[in-house]
């Protein structure tokens, strides 16, 4: 059952990254790839909210475990990254703004929902 | 640019295996309260993966199998919001050293595993003109 839920969960969750992603990544005035930053400082915010918030095992397996995995990537953003150029100041400032927004966001989930 | 219906389902199912695989690893070795090495582990080995797909992918020449196994699989595969929140986690209980390791650790471990990915592809392409006769 909880398995089922981490499949639902994520199958959704994914399906929305990859829509936010083909708007926003892509676009040709695009310098960094702002649809996968949005959605992982979404699920970040997200799934800090999920774990504070006393939520049953099943319900945490689809929204947390299943849509917010699902939703956040660290292959592509990892890709990206190093597709910018590993060690130009692009590169540099997407890896951080990624980094530093998803623990805030955690951050703020997790006080949200505590 | 709206992705079809046919490409999207195919993400979708993708996700779902990932997350399972995920799931999976994370019940049969957890993360626990200490370092997150099984979420570290996983985003390494998807990053590393998702930039070998090219190779293959130039071989299947099928977007909903690019799509399927890229943004699907391997995208459902690793989690950035596990990585924020477990390295929230690691500075809330004031374990500065430990989080500040966690984040750029998974951050330089993955740029290494795709930069390493890349010269593969490239030794593999190089193979396959190489065997057809390409490189005469």
């Amino acid at each position: 059952m909880t398995a089922l839920l981490v499949a639902l969960g994520a199958a959704v969750g994914a399906a929305v990254r990859f829509h936010v992603a083909a708007r926003l990544d892509l676009t040709p005035d695009a310098r960094l790839p702002w649809g996968t930053l949005t959605v992982n400082v979404i699920g970040s915010l997200l799934l800090g909210f999920f774990v504070a918030h006393a939520i049953d095992e099943q319900t945490y397996a689809l929204l947390g475990t299943g849509f917010c995995g699902g939703l956040t990537t660290y292959s592509a953003f990892a890709v990206q990254t190093a597709r910018l150029g590993p060690l130009t100041w692009r590169a540099a400032s997407y890896a951080v703004l990624t980094l530093a927004l998803g623990v805030a966001a955690a951050a703020l989930g997790y006080a949200v929902g505590s | 640019m709206t992705p079809s219906p046919h490409l999207t389902l195919a993400v979708a199912a993708g996700g779902a295996v990932g997350a399972l695989l995920r799931h999976g690893l994370e019940m049969w070795v957890p993360d626990g309260a200490g370092f997150p090495w099984t979420t570290l582990a996983i985003n390494v080995v998807g990053a590393f993966l998702l930039a070998l797909l090219p190779a293959l992918a130039r071989v299947r020449r099928s977007p909903a199998w690019t799509v399927a196994l890229g943004p699907g699989v391997l995208g459902g595969f690793t989690t950035l919001s596990a990585a924020s929140e477990q390295a929230r986690a690691l500075l809330a209980d004031e374990r500065l050293a430990a989080a500040s390791a966690y984040a750029l650790g998974t951050l330089v471990a993955c740029l290494a595993a795709v930069l390493l990915a890349g010269l593969l592809s490239a030794r593999v392409e190089q193979d396959v003109v190489a065997r057809a006769g390409g490189d005469e």
